[in-house]
C-alpha cells in the first residue's frame, strides 16, 4: 500500500463500509432474547430487505439525478413511487381483490414492473428528452402528478369494498419495520442484472456528467442512454416501493450526503457511497430507533423531515448562485 | 358593470346547486314529504339537522377557502401559491394537534384560534424562507413552500405517532363534510367575515400586491396590510380545518380558473372567486354523495382529484405565456 492510494474517496468508503458493518452487526445483535436458530433467520430476512431497499434507492436516485443533470430532481419526487402504488391500486381495481392474492407471486410482480417501467418511460421521456423546460417546472409538475397519483389512488379505494381497501391501506405508508419479505430472491436477482448493466456503463454515465451537448460530441447515444437508465430506475423503483411502500426525500439525502463526501462526481465512487450510506440510515436507524427508543415506524417520518429540510437548503442555494 | 347580471347569473347556479344538495342523501327527503310530515316529522327534521347544516358549511367553507387563497397570491404576489401549499394549512394542522394533547377540554372555538396562531406563524416562517428568492421566479415559490408543508407535516405526523393519535390525524386531514350536523358547523361563519373583510380591503390589497415601495408611496402601511391579510387567510384556513378538514387546492386552483375568465381587478373578482369556490365545493360533495350511492367519497378525495389536475393544467401553460 502505496500512500499514494489512500485519496479522500477511497477512505470515505473504507469508513462507510467500517460503519455499515457495526449497523449491520448491531442490527443482528443487540437485545437478541431467546434463541440464535430464531433469531438469525427471522432479523436475517428483515436485514436482507433493508439492505436491498437502501441499494435500490439509492442506486436509482444518483441515476436518475445523472440522467437528468441535476441533483436536486429525484424519482420519488418526481412521483415515480406514487405511480407504483397507483399500479398496484388499479390492479386490484379492476381485477378485484383476487388479484391481491396473487400480488404474492414472483409472475405478477414481474407483470407490474413491466407495466410500470413502460408507463415510466413513456411519461418522463416525453418531460426530459422531448421538452425543453425550466428545472422548477419539472420539480413542480412532478410533485403536483405525485399529489395527482395520490388522490387517483384514494379516489379508487373509496370505490372498493372494504376489505380491499384495508388490505390496500398501508400501501400509503412507508414502513421499514414492516418490509415485505415475499419476493426478497426475485428481487435480489434482478437487482443483479441492474447492477451488472450499471457497472458497464458507468464510463458513459461518467461522460454524462458532462452535460448533454458535451456528451453527444464525445459520442454517446444520448436519447439510448438516458431510455435505458429511466428503464433501470423504474425497475429499481418498483423494487423498493414494493417492499416498503413510497419514501420521498431518502434518496435525495443519501445521493446529497454522497456527493458532497465523496467531492467529486465520478460514479466509481458515488454509486457505492451513496449505496452504503443508505444502508447505514436504514440499518443503523432502525436499530436506534427499535432497541434504544422503541418506535417502529417514526423512521420513515425522521428521513422524510431531514430530507426535506437538505432539499429547501439544496434549493435554496442553487438559487443563490 | 356589464359583468353583474352575469355574476347574478352564477349566483343563481350555485343557489340553485345548494338546493339540490338539500334533497341528495340516504335518508329520503322530498319536497312533498317535508311538507306532509310536518314540522316535527322525520324529512324536516333530516333537512333541519343533517341537510341545511352540510349545505350552507358547503357554501361557506368553498367561499372562504377560494377568497384565503385568492388573498395570499396577491400578498405573496405569486399566482400559485395557497393556504395548502406554503405551510399555512399544516401548520395550522400542528396547532390544533397540539392544542388537542395539552387541553383537550378547551372548547373548540379556542383550539381553533390556537389553530390560527400557528397558522400564522407557519406562513410568516414561509415568508422569511423565500425572502431569499429573486421575484422572477415564479415556480420556485411554491415549490418551496410544498416543501415546507412536508416538512411541518412531518413533525405533526411525528407527534400524532408518539401520542396515538395518527387514526384522528388522518381524520382530520381529508376534508369532509358527512359528520356536519346542527351545532358542529357555526364556526364556518368566521370564514364569511374573513371573506367580507378582505372584499372591504380588495383595494389595499391589490396596492400591496404592487411591492412595499409603491405601497408605501400611496400613503397605505404595507406591514399593516400585509399582516390584515395575513391574518384572513390565516383564520379561514383554521376554521375550515377544525370544521370539516383540509380542501386540497381549492385556493388555488379557484382564483386562477377566475382570472382565466374576469381577469385581475380584486374588487371584481373577490365576488365571483366567492361564488366559484361555493359552487365547486358543493358541486364536488354532491359527485362524492352520489358516485358510489349508498355510501360517500369525502369531498377531500374529490376534489383533491379534480384539483391537480387543473393545476397541472395551470403549470404546463405557464410555459407558453411565461416564455
Amino acid at each position: 500500500m502505496s500512500r499514494r492510494t489512500w485519496t479522500r474517496p477511497v477512505l470515505v468508503l473504507v469508513i462507510l463500509s467500517l460503519l455499515a458493518l457495526v449497523s449491520i452487526v448491531c442490527f443482528m445483535t443487540l437485545g437478541a432474547k431467546g434463541s440464535w436458530s430464531f433469531v438469525i433467520p427471522f432479523r436475517g430476512r428483515k436485514l436482507l430487505g433493508l439492505i436491498l431497499v437502501g441499494y435500490s434507492v439509492a442506486l436509482s436516485t444518483v441515476l436518475f439525478q445523472t440522467a437528468t443533470n441535476n441533483r436536486i430532481l429525484t424519482p420519488s419526487i418526481m412521483g415515480f413511487d406514487s405511480l407504483y402504488v397507483l399500479l398496484q391500486t388499479s390492479l386490484v381495481f379492476f381485477f378485484g381483490i383476487g388479484s391481491l392474492i396473487s400480488l404474492n407471486s414472483d409472475l405478477h410482480f414481474l407483470l407490474e414492473m413491466v407495466v410500470m417501467i413502460g408507463f415510466a418511460s413513456a411519461l418522463f421521456s416525453w418531460l426530459f428528452v422531448w421538452q425543453e423546460r425550466s428545472l422548477h417546472l419539472l420539480v413542480l409538475v412532478g410533485i403536483v402528478f405525485g399529489i395527482m397519483f395520490r388522490s387517483v389512488i384514494s379516489f379508487m379505494q373509496r370505490l372498493m369494498d372494504p376489505n380491499a381497501f384495508n388490505v390496500l391501506q398501508d400501501s400509503f405508508f412507508a414502513s421499514f419495520s414492516r418490509v415485505d419479505t415475499d419476493h426478497l430472491l426475485f428481487a435480489y436477482a434482478v437487482l443483479a442484472v441492474v447492477t451488472i448493466a450499471v457497472i458497464r456503463m458507468i464510463p458513459v454515465f461518467d461522460v454524462l456528467t458532462l452535460g448533454r451537448a458535451n456528451a453527444i460530441n464525445l459520442g454517446v447515444n444520448y436519447k439510448r442512454t438516458i431510455t435505458a437508465m429511466l428503464i433501470m430506475v423504474s425497475v429499481l423503483v418498483a423494487v423498493s416501493t414494493a417492499l416498503v411502500g413510497p419514501v420521498t426525500f431518502f434518496g435525495l439525502l443519501v445521493a446529497s450526503l454522497a456527493h458532497s463526501l465523496v467531492g467529486n462526481s465520478k460514479h466509481k465512487y458515488v454509486l457505492p457511497a451513496a449505496v452504503l450510506l443508505a444502508v447505514i440510515c436504514l440499518v443503523g436507524g432502525q436499530t436506534v430507533l427499535e432497541r434504544i427508543f422503541e418506535f417502529d415506524t417514526a423512521l420513515s417520518i425522521i428521513i422524510e423531515f431531514l430530507g426535506g429540510i437538505v432539499f429547501i437548503f439544496l434549493v435554496l442555494r442553487r438559487t443563490a448562485r | 358593470m356589464r359583468a353583474l347580471p352575469l355574476l347574478i347569473i352564477a349566483g343563481v347556479a350555485t343557489l340553485l346547486l345548494a338546493i339540490a344538495s338539500l334533497f341528495i342523501g340516504v335518508s329520503d327527503v322530498t319536497l312533498a314529504g317535508v311538507f306532509s310530515g310536518g314540522p316535527e316529522g322525520r324529512p324536516m327534521q333530516v333537512l333541519l339537522i343533517s341537510r341545511v347544516p352540510r349545505t350552507l358549511s358547503l357554501l361557506l367553507a368553498g367561499s372562504s377557502m377560494a377568497i384565503a387563497g385568492l388573498v395570499m397570491q396577491i400578498v405573496v404576489r405569486n399566482r400559485f401559491v395557497e393556504p395548502g401549499t406554503v405551510g399555512t394549512t399544516e401548520s395550522a394542522l400542528l396547532g390544533f394537534l397540539l392544542v388537542t394533547l395539552l387541553a383537550p377540554g378547551w372548547p373548540i372555538m379556542a383550539k381553533m384560534m390556537v389553530a390560527a396562531l400557528f397558522a400564522l406563524a407557519g406562513t410568516f416562517l414561509f415568508l422569511r424562507v423565500i425572502r431569499s428568492v429573486p421575484p422572477r421566479d415564479v415556480l420556485l415559490v411554491p415549490l418551496i413552500g410544498i416543501m415546507l408543508s412536508g416538512i411541518i407535516g412531518a413533525v405533526t405526523s411525528f407527534f400524532a405517532y408518539r401520542f396515538g393519535l395518527l387514526p384522528s390525524l388522518l381524520a382530520w386531514e381529508l376534508g369532509d363534510f358527512s359528520g356536519v350536523l346542527r351545532g358542529r358547523y357555526e364556526l364556518l361563519w368566521i370564514g364569511l367575515v374573513c371573506a367580507v373583510a378582505a372584499y372591504w380591503a380588495a383595494d389595499r390589497f391589490t396596492v400591496a400586491g404592487m411591492g412595499e415601495d409603491f405601497t408605501t408611496n400611496l400613503g397605505l402601511n404595507y406591514n399593516q396590510t400585509m399582516t390584515l391579510g395575513l391574518i384572513i387567510v390565516s383564520i379561514s384556513s383554521a376554521v375550515v380545518l377544525v370544521s370539516v378538514g383540509i380542501i386540497p387546492f381549492l385556493g388555488l386552483v379557484v382564483p386562477n380558473v377566475i382570472s382565466l375568465l374576469v381577469g385581475d381587478n380584486m374588487r371584481r373578482t373577490v365576488p365571483w372567486v366567492a361564488v366559484s369556490g361555493a359552487a365547486f365545493v358543493v358541486a364536488c360533495d354532491i359527485l362524492g354523495r352520489v358516485i358510489r350511492y349508498p355510501y360517500e367519497i369525502p369531498i377531500g378525495v374529490v376534489v383533491g382529484v379534480i384539483g391537480s389536475v387543473i393545476f397541472l393544467y395551470l403549470l404546463l401553460r405557464t410555459r407558453r405565456s411565461a416564455a
